[in-house]
Order: C-alpha cells, then sequence, then structure tokens
C-alpha cells in the first residue's frame, strides 16, 4: 500500500550521505517516562500489540478513523488511555476497531492496529471478556462453519434458485477453470444468496468452467481473526486448504473481500497457496466479452469495502465493471478510494451491533448512506457481502427508504446484461 | 469436594430432525448431536463452584455418538478430568439407559455431588438427574440455580418454584442436583485452547455393558400438522390498523370508552 506520508527512519540516506536521526530523538527523559507504563508494557508486551508503544499522538489517526467520528475513539486516544493505566483489555475501545486500516494509512510511526486488535482481542477472548453476541457468533461458526448459525447442510441450498446450473466439486469429479469460494452471508443471507445468483447467471452467461465446494466450504474465518479467535480461523483454514486440495482447478475467485484477504495473505502461511481473485477483478478482465442489453439510468456511487481497497491496494475493478453499465452516471462520495469510510462490519463489527450501540452516536453504515444520499445517488452500488444488509437496514433506519437503493456490482451488472429481470430498480 | 457433572449430546434443532415417514421412526444416524444447554449450564455452575470452593470437576458422558469434543471443550473451560464411558451404544440410547450407566459409574467413584441439566430437548420431563438420583439412592433437588458451599460441609442451593418464588435449601452430600441455569452464562473456550487440550489431555474411557431394564417402545414419530397459520395483514397503515381493531373485537379484547 502506497504511504500517505514518509515513514519516520532511524537512519537515512540522502545523496549518499548518511543522516542519523538519533540528534533528533529523546535527549533525556521526557515527561511522559513519569507516568507508571505498567499496563501500556502490559499490553505491548503481548506479541503483535508492540507497536502501540510507537504512537507519538500526533493525532492523524483520529482524524481519519471512522469510529471517532461517531464516538469517542481512535488509536490515539488508544494509547493515551492505556498510557494513563486504562487497560486495553477491559475496555470498550477494545471492540470498536473495525480494522478499517484508515489510521495506519497516515500513521508516522507504523502504529498498527491491524496487528494490535487481534493480539490484545485473543488475549481478552481467553480472559473471558468478550461481548457475549461475538462469542455467539464464534461458537456458531466453530459449530456450523457460519457466523450466522445456519445450518451446514443447507450451504449450498442457494443454487436452487440461481437459473443456472451450479456445479459442485464433489459431484462435478473434473478440474474446473475457476474455484469460486461463495463464503457465508453470500450462501445463507436473503439479499447475500440473491446477488451469489446473479454471479451464477452472470458465469455461465459468460461460458466460465466453474464449481464451488458447496457443503464442504466452511467460512473463511478472518473476521473471527481479526476479532481474536485465531485458533478458530486456524480450524477453517485448515479444513478449506483441505478441502480444496482435493480438487483441480486454475484460480480461485471469491465473493467476499473478506475472503480475498486471507486467501492472499493468510492461507499461504498455513499451506494453502493458489491465484486468488475478487469476482470484480475476474469480471473486469472479461468485460470485453460481455453483452449489455439494457442500461441503468441512475446516478450509481460505490463504497471501497475495507478489505478490498486499503488492505489489498484494489480500487479500480469494481469501477470499471461500474462505468461499464450502459447509462450510468457513476459518482464518488468524499469519502473514496484510499480514504473510503467503513461500513462498520469488518473486524468482528458484523457481530458487535449491539455492543457497538451504547459507544456510538450512529452506525458507521447509517454516517455512509447519509454521505451517499448527499452526493445524490440514487444506488448505493456494494462489492463485499457484509454491505447490503448492514447498507440497507441503514438506507431505512435514516429514514432514506425509497430514496435510495443498496446493491451489489454483480446483481447491476446481471441487470444489464438480462439476466436478473428480477431486480427492481425503482 | 469432588463434582461430578453429566454431559449428553442431543440433536441439533438447527439442522432438521430425519425422520422415515413410513415407518415413523427417527434416523438417529443421520442427524448432527450438539451439547445439551441445561448440560452446559450445569457445568458452568460446577466451575463457578470451583472456584469459590476449590471443589474437583469431572465431566463425564456416555459415548452414544462423537462426545470427544465436547469433553476436551468441558477441559478447556476448566474441568480437572473428564472421562467418556464406552459400550455398544448408539445415538438413540435413551435417557433410562444412560441414566444407569452414569450411575453405575458414579457409585463406584468418591464423588460428593452429581450436577447435570435439569431437562434436555430429548426429555423435557427431566429425566437424567432424578434417574441417577433414583439408582444411587442419593437425594435430589430439581430446577437449581444456584449451588455454594455452606458451613459444616452443607450444600446450599436455590430453587425456583413458580410464581416467581425463589427457596433456599440446605442439603448434606452426596446429593444429584438438577441445574436449571447457573450464576453466569457458560464461559467460552476458545478454539486454541480446546485444541491444545485435544493435544496434550486425554479422556479416560471407562467401559460398561448394556444396561437391563425397561425401555420405551417408540410407537410412531410424526411432524405436527398445522392446525392454522398466521394472518399477514396486507395494506396501507389505516388499513392493517382496522383490520387489526377487527380482530379484538371479534376476540371480544376491545373495552370501548
Amino acid at each position: 500500500m502506497q504511504k500517505a506520508k514518509a515513514i519516520e527512519l532511524e537512519i537515512a540516506v540522502v545523496d549518499g550521505v548518511e543522516l542519523n536521526g538519533t540528534w533528533n530523538r529523546m535527549f533525556e527523559p521526557r515527561v511522559i517516562s513519569e507516568y507508571d507504563l505498567s499496563v501500556l508494557e502490559e499490553i505491548t508486551n503481548i506479541p503483535g500489540a508492540e507497536s502501540l508503544g510507537y504512537c507519538y499522538q500526533c493525532g492523524k489517526c483520529t482524524a481519519v478513523c471512522p469510529v471517532d467520528s461517531v464516538g469517542d475513539y481512535s488509536p490515539r486516544k488508544i494509547f493515551r488511555r492505556t498510557q494513563l493505566g486504562i487497560s486495553l483489555l477491559d475496555s470498550p475501545d477494545l471492540w470498536l476497531c473495525t480494522t478499517c486500516r484508515n489510521c495506519l494509512r497516515v500513521c508516522p510511526k507504523e502504529v498498527n492496529m491491524i496487528d494490535i486488535m487481534p493480539a490484545v482481542r485473543e488475549q481478552a477472548v481467553l480472559e473471558g471478556k468478550a461481548p457475549a453476541e461475538l462469542l455467539t457468533a464464534f461458537e456458531n461458526t466453530a459449530r456450523y462453519g457460519n457466523p450466522i448459525g445456519e445450518s451446514a447442510r443447507k450451504r449450498a441450498d442457494w443454487t436452487k434458485t440461481a437459473g443456472v446450473p451450479v456445479p459442485v466439486m464433489s459431484q462435478k469429479k473434473a478440474p474446473v477453470d475457476v474455484l469460486w469460494f461463495v463464503e457465508c452471508y453470500p450462501a445463507y443471507h436473503p439479499r447475500g444468496k440473491e446477488a451469489s445468483a446473479a454471479l451464477a447467471r452472470i458465469l455461465a452467461a459468460l461460458g466460465v468452467d466453474f464449481g464451488i465446494l458447496g457443503t464442504e466450504e466452511k467460512c473463511a474465518g478472518d473476521s473471527q481473526r481479526m476479532a481474536g479467535e485465531r485458533g478458530l480461523f486456524e480450524m477453517l483454514a485448515e479444513h478449506n486448504i483441505k478441502m480444496l486440495s482435493k480438487y483441480r482447478f486454475n484460480e480461485i475467485v471469491v465473493t467476499d473481500p473478506h475472503a480475498y484477504n486471507p486467501f492472499l495473505h493468510e492461507y499461504p502461511k498455513l499451506g494453502g497457496e493458489w491465484p486468488v481473485r475478487h469476482y470484480t477483478q475476474f469480471l473486469a478482465e472479461k468485460l470485453a466479452g460481455v453483452n449489455f442489453v439494457k442500461g441503468i439510468k441512475k446516478r450509481i456511487t460505490f463504497h471501497d469495502p475495507c478489505y478490498l481497497g486499503r488492505h489489498n491496494g484494489e480500487y479500480e475493478a469494481p469501477r470499471s465493471l461500474l462505468r461499464a453499465l450502459p447509462d450510468v452516471e457513476l459518482v464518488e462520495m468524499g469519502h473514496c478510494r484510499e480514504t473510503s469510510y467503513c461500513c462498520g462490519g469488518g473486524g468482528g463489527g458484523m457481530w458487535l451491533d449491539g455492543f457497538t450501540r451504547d459507544y456510538a452516536s450512529e452506525r458507521l453504515s447509517e454516517r455512509r448512506v447519509k454521505e451517499a444520499v448527499e452526493y445524490g445517488a440514487e444506488i448505493l452500488a456494494v462489492s463485499c457481502p457484509y454491505e447490503v444488509p448492514r447498507f440497507e437496514d441503514a438506507v431505512k433506519s435514516t429514514g432514506h427508504d425509497g430514496q435510495i437503493q443498496v446493491m451489489d456490482i454483480v446483481e447491476l451488472m446481471a441487470y444489464c446484461m438480462g439476466l436478473n429481470e428480477g431486480l427492481a430498480i425503482s | 469436594m469432588r463434582v461430578a457433572v453429566l454431559l449428553k449430546a442431543v440433536p441439533d434443532l438447527v439442522e432438521e430432525l430425519v425422520l422415515d415417514e413410513e415407518s415413523g421412526s427417527l434416523q438417529y444416524d443421520e442427524m448432527s448431536y450438539v451439547p445439551s444447554e441445561w448440560d452446559d449450564q450445569a457445568l458452568e455452575e460446577a466451575l463457578i463452584l470451583k472456584e469459590e470452593s476449590g471443589a474437583q470437576v469431572t465431566a463425564i458422558a456416555v459415548s452414544t455418538g462423537d462426545v470427544d469434543t465436547m469433553l476436551f471443550t468441558a477441559l478447556a473451560k476448566g474441568a480437572d478430568h473428564v472421562v467418556k464411558i464406552t459400550g455398544d451404544f448408539d445415538a438413540s440410547m435413551s435417557n433410562w439407559q444412560q441414566a444407569r450407566v452414569l450411575s453405575d459409574y458414579v457409585r463406584e467413584q468418591d464423588f460428593d455431588m452429581v450436577l447435570s441439566g435439569v431437562q434436555a430437548i430429548d426429555d423435557v420431563d427431566g429425566q437424567i438427574p432424578g434417574l441417577v438420583a433414583g439408582f444411587l439412592n442419593w437425594p435430589h433437588a430439581s430446577v437449581v440455580t444456584e449451588v455454594r458451599m455452606g458451613g459444616n460441609s452443607k450444600i446450599l442451593l436455590r430453587q425456583e418454584y413458580s410464581g416467581g418464588l425463589v427457596a433456599e435449601i440446605e442439603v448434606e452430600s452426596p446429593v444429584v442436583i438438577g441445574v436449571q441455569a447457573a450464576r453466569k452464562p457458560p464461559r467460552y473456550a476458545s478454539v486454541a485452547k480446546v485444541r491444545q487440550v485435544a493435544k496434550s489431555v486425554a479422556i479416560e474411557e471407562v467401559s460398561a455393558g448394556a444396561p437391563a431394564g425397561p425401555a420405551f417402545a417408540d410407537i410412531q414419530f410424526v411432524r405436527p400438522v398445522a392446525a392454522g397459520r398466521a394472518e399477514m395483514i396486507e395494506g396501507d397503515v389505516d388499513a392493517v390498523a382496522d383490520r387489526i381493531v377487527q380482530i379484538l373485537a371479534d376476540h371480544n379484547l376491545l373495552r370501548r370508552a
């Protein structure tokens, strides 16, 4: 990821001249050292959480933290409170971070909440300090392979509504080009299933040779990892890697940025290394062969998913799909691309809405929907399965029902390809 | 104080119950099983007791299927010891038979207290604790929501009665207790901890013969037949309100000023 600001270096070499930064550092103990730092050290001693101690309180993170805009929370504040003796392990702050990565983008000191949060949360889970609703999601995932608590046996039931054959690898018994890793919300959530059906029809229309794992698939587990259940993540990853290893395919295409991220960065560490693309990347490359038969005369804006954009640098693919749709007017919101806002679902936030309510003036998704409305968007397009339910709820709770619709990009694309007659664009 | 906690697996209602419509029998092999939630409450209360009074907690399950994960989870939560009673058993094993096998084991050990879920979804009349107490000829308290150590090695229980009444009773060991709810929600055992326990601690296996005795004869399992359906009230706010008023009036539930 491109850093927005230079990183502080101990030694820099400029035009062949070595510049030592030591002189610019601390000459003598500053006031900071007069605190009892034992609570801070308790946190920074947790492997993964060391960088919390690097904070020098410049406050850049506070300016960009989506949670701070609806509450009183930012990495700087976390550091300060911990320094003053409030343990992060016992603080509600620990569960408010959505791991959106916006703070790390601007932090000159590389205070890395993406490492700090899962590490400290893991400790809190072990000490029995995690919110009950999060533990329910963990237990569901361990038992059923999905955080929603739906039947594991019904994971492929959505395919019945696709209208095209969706081959399941265990029955197909032949190699495929594309292994489509569907994930939980696209397999179980009513709106997720509609998007999955649309994607299945697009793949069929494009003649893609694909298959899914069906009931052999379990949650990719990345959000559970970020929420502090690394053991659960490893169990799920081992299972998925074992299942995927049974079959032959050329690449994995994922519906969910929260699956894209671990397939890129975490599964290879556990022995599961395959080429992986998000569906927007896969489809963007196939655009030349797409036959659009109708347009959408609407003003559309796009919400960058944190785990596709900031985490993994993909901003263009979803936009190229939206720009290709006939008649569409694509508008950007103020918070877009690298500076995109967060839907609030990442890092376990998807399962903490009840908890978060007490510490936020509104949901992040509500804030985002208001921004989309402000920019005159009639459709808020998304490409992460957490977002359709989150934003649709937010549209209703902010009183914008009937004013703006929330659609997955595949739903819009299938509509323009004449493959989604059921989609009611009002 | 040595405490035994009886755990069992029950059919998972998130998955469908598999019923052979023709023979009217449940297909036990084809169903999924989960730990009974009342047993989870019993385990939690035992672990609280351990934290308060240093009790030694042993979790026991009859091997009617895969009960290992349930027992490893109990260890990860803080149980000191786990026992699996093996034999020619399967998921169709009746509660009477399970209670017989469990009580045979408990009798041979030196337990002061047996905790079990007061009931289970396959046993809504609360068979296990009552039967175990009967077989052991021990006193039994049911619908208990708190277990504490009192003075003079007495055990203090809170018991729920109807109408919101709560009784505090004092019992002597040994005793069998059917737990309705623990004082706190059951704790969470992280997957890493369960897996670590599974690698490092062994389950004690004790074999048992098939218990002789009376058994239920299942006549027939049938799916419930819908007697009526809910009415979905359609229309705008006024139409919906009118319809609700009409329904209330039809049932004579409106009081007019």
